[in-house]
């Protein structure tokens, strides 16, 4: 046990003397947060819309005035034909032209119908698409605000749609748990494959070896270290979330720190897994980065939804362990459920836990090769 | 007399490489046995059949009564071990790195810290520095310290001095030759020939294959022949004027002169005439003894088959 011990100190003063290693551990997963928080936002606001209004009546005004002032887009300019929609565009500030047709408020009391149409600028086609139903949906309001003492002889279906547990639907929602999913393996495994094959390339792995250590107390004091500080990066994240972004955790505190520790421990173990088939640092970190971030980012369900993909994508993120721990983690986040939903995934990951702590010892090398 | 390490017939095969071939020896107990030979003789690979580290091709070795391959972990508590790279954390300091390796090794500083008093003393003033700041002669200090202080049965240090200064060498040996009235046997490997003297025993090896084994003094007697120096100002024309003559069976340099043997092995006015002929006036020719680099060369050659004349 002492010998654990003093192995577990050395761990520690290396991660104390090395700048690097401490910025990597707490400066990134602070910098993703709020950059993804901030920057990355599918959310609109003060989207930038043009009005071409060939009518220029009391309810062309209204309408225009509730679009405006809804806080989701920003007036650029006034147009007054279509051959400024193009110049527009082009300044790239405004990305939606709302033009209302000639007579609209005339034609919509005559007849019962009038036409708007809706341009939006499709090189950006995440923001046009979110552009253009954020206008439907406030022109819809409009018309059934404007329909109740026009049109009260017809029958009309208005859906009332609510989110559930994220009524505003914010971004952070979806970023802050892919994140923490994100991060948490990255970092633990990159750390704990390099400080391995470190030992490796600097040759002090050789005299570790011509010692008493076991190789169980060798990986166990690398992870035990990078548990503790990956555990208190959780707690940062958690912290930053809710004092930044609002973000509670809905479910039990609790039950999502130990989901987190396991996850941490099948993370470290996958790194000590890497680090054994890796000679040199190079090749772990870059196992650890191409190997786990890109299918992380892209296959886990963070960004994109799992259900939407081929099924061969599906087979493959099968074998992701983010792809079950953002299940876990959003579930006690926003939703709040409780261990009763998620235990299939837990037990996903406790197995794949196992898996990779046994291969990892049993691939550990006693010897030189 | 009891054997410390008892080796016989080890093979080791890197692909297609042999870095050692058929290698057999014995340690006694408490002698400082030297393993001399130049780089890719298979040293290296032989240390770390010794401490366990690798598992033979063939043959068995027998490492303070215990098999180095069945009996690794028991081995392991009771060897001290540095490799030939400086192996310690270089973001540790001196101090650090000494606490580090006793408790992993169960033990702590001040339990031994007789048996390194005399080296560690010399470093002990930078205790609180990194070790990555030390100089060469003192990184091998603390080396050294860090290998001895669980008061290991066997102590095996690969290539020890190397890049080391000379008078840090100096010192070294000194050091190691204190450590006899502990018990501990010492297996050191070193490219340089005059360190081989300061061993009990040495082997000369060379290509995977030891080529004598024996006390440094009677290493040197072996040496079959008359051996002269040369010296002249103009040592490069001289060897070559020298290879060339037929009467001359090798010519090594050595420092500022060239180390001669002769085919008949008889000095006469002949050498000398030859070389004014040659248009070297300056020639000193002189009768020397033969060190133990003289006789590895001649071993070597043995094994080769070939003479430089060729």
């Amino acid at each position: 046990m002492k010998r654990f011990l003093g192995f577990v100190k050395k761990e520690f003063l290396h991660i104390f003397r090395d700048y690097r290693t401490l910025f990597i551990l707490f400066g990134i997963p602070v910098a993703q947060i709020l950059i993804f928080g901030f920057a990355v936002s599918n959310d609109i606001r003060n989207a930038g819309v043009a009005i071409l209004d060939l009518s220029h009546d009391e309810i062309t005004l209204k309408l225009t005035d509730k679009i405006i002032s809804s806080g989701f887009f920003k007036k650029t300019e006034t147009l007054l034909n279509y051959k400024d929609i193009d110049r527009v565009f082009k300044k790239g500030k405004t990305k939606a032209v709302i033009i209302f047709e000639n007579d609209f408020g005339k034609k919509l009391i005559s007849e019962g119908k009038a036409s708007l149409s809706i341009i939006a600028d499709g090189s950006e086609p995440n923001t046009a698409t979110l552009v253009t139903n954020y206008t439907t949906a406030i022109v819809n309001d409009f018309t059934t605000e404007l329909a109740g003492p026009v049109l009260n002889n017809s029958i009309r279906i208005s859906p009332d749609v609510k989110m559930f547990y994220n009524p505003n639907l914010k971004s952070h929602f979806m970023f802050v748990p892919g994140v923490v999913t994100l991060i948490l393996i990255l970092i633990s495994a990159l750390m704990t494959s390099v400080t391995i094959t470190r030992e490796k390339e600097f040759g002090t792995m050789e005299v570790l070896l011509v010692s008493p250590l076991r190789p169980i107390q060798i990986i166990l004091g690398k992870v035990m270290p990078y548990f503790i500080l990956s555990f208190i990066n959780v707690l940062l994240i958690l912290a930053l979330s809710w004092l930044v972004f609002d973000l509670p955790v809905k479910g039990s505190l609790i039950l999502l720190l130990a989901e987190c520790m396991l996850y941490i421990l099948m993370s470290l173990s996958l790194g000590i897994l890497i680090s054994t088939v890796s000679g040199n640092m190079q090749q772990a970190i870059f196992i650890s980065l191409i190997g786990l971030m890109l299918p992380t980012v892209l296959l886990s369900g963070f960004i994109f939804p799992i259900e939407n993909m081929p099924k061969i994508y599906d087979y493959v993120s099968s074998i992701l362990p983010p792809r079950y721990f953002i299940v876990i983690i959003k579930n006690i986040m926003i939703k709040g459920t409780g261990l009763m939903y998620i235990w299939k995934e837990t037990l996903i990951l406790i197995i794949m836990t196992l898996v990779f702590i046994g291969l990892s010892v049993r691939k550990f090398k006693i010897r030189l090769e | 007399m009891l054997k410390a390490v008892e080796s016989s017939g080890i093979s080791k095969k890197f692909g297609p490489t042999i870095a050692l071939d058929n290698i057999s020896f014995s340690v006694n107990e408490s002698e400082i046995f030297g393993f001399i030979g130049p780089d890719g003789a298979g040293k290296t690979t032989l240390f770390r059949i010794i401490t366990t580290l690798l598992l033979p091709d063939e043959g068995e070795m027998s490492v303070l009564g215990m098999d180095s391959t069945t009996d690794y972990k028991e081995l392991r508590k009771n060897i001290g071990y540095m490799p030939g790279r400086f192996s310690l954390y270089q973001d540790l300091s001196v101090e650090e790195n000494l606490n580090f390796f006793a408790t992993v090794f169960g033990t702590t500083v001040e339990e031994n810290y007789e048996l390194i008093s005399d080296i560690y003393s010399h470093i002990e003033p930078f205790k609180k520095r990194l070790a990555g700041k030390l100089s060469g002669g003192m990184k091998q200090k603390l080396a050294l310290s860090c290998a001895l202080i669980h008061k290991p049965r066997l102590l095996i240090l690969d290539e020890p001095t190397t890049g080391v200064d000379a008078v840090s060498r100096s010192e070294f040996w000194d050091m190691l030759g204190k450590l006899r009235k502990y018990n501990i046997t010492i297996i050191v490997s070193t490219p340089y020939m005059d360190e081989a003297i300061r061993c009990d025993r040495v082997a000369l090896i060379q290509n995977g294959e030891i080529l004598s084994i024996d006390t440094p003094q009677n290493i040197k007697a072996g040496f079959s022949r008359k051996l002269f120096t040369v010296k002249s100002a103009e040592k490069y024309k001289l060897i070559k004027t020298l290879r060339k003559n037929p009467e001359i069976l090798t010519a090594y340099p050595f420092g500022d002169s060239i180390h001669v043997t002769l085919n008949n092995n008889t000095l006469d006015n002949s050498l000398y005439e030859y070389l004014v002929r040659e248009g070297i006036g300056d020639a000193v020719i002189m009768e020397a003894e033969a060190g133990i680099e003289d006789r590895f060369l001649e071993l070597m050659e043995k094994d080769n088959g070939i003479t430089n004349k060729a």
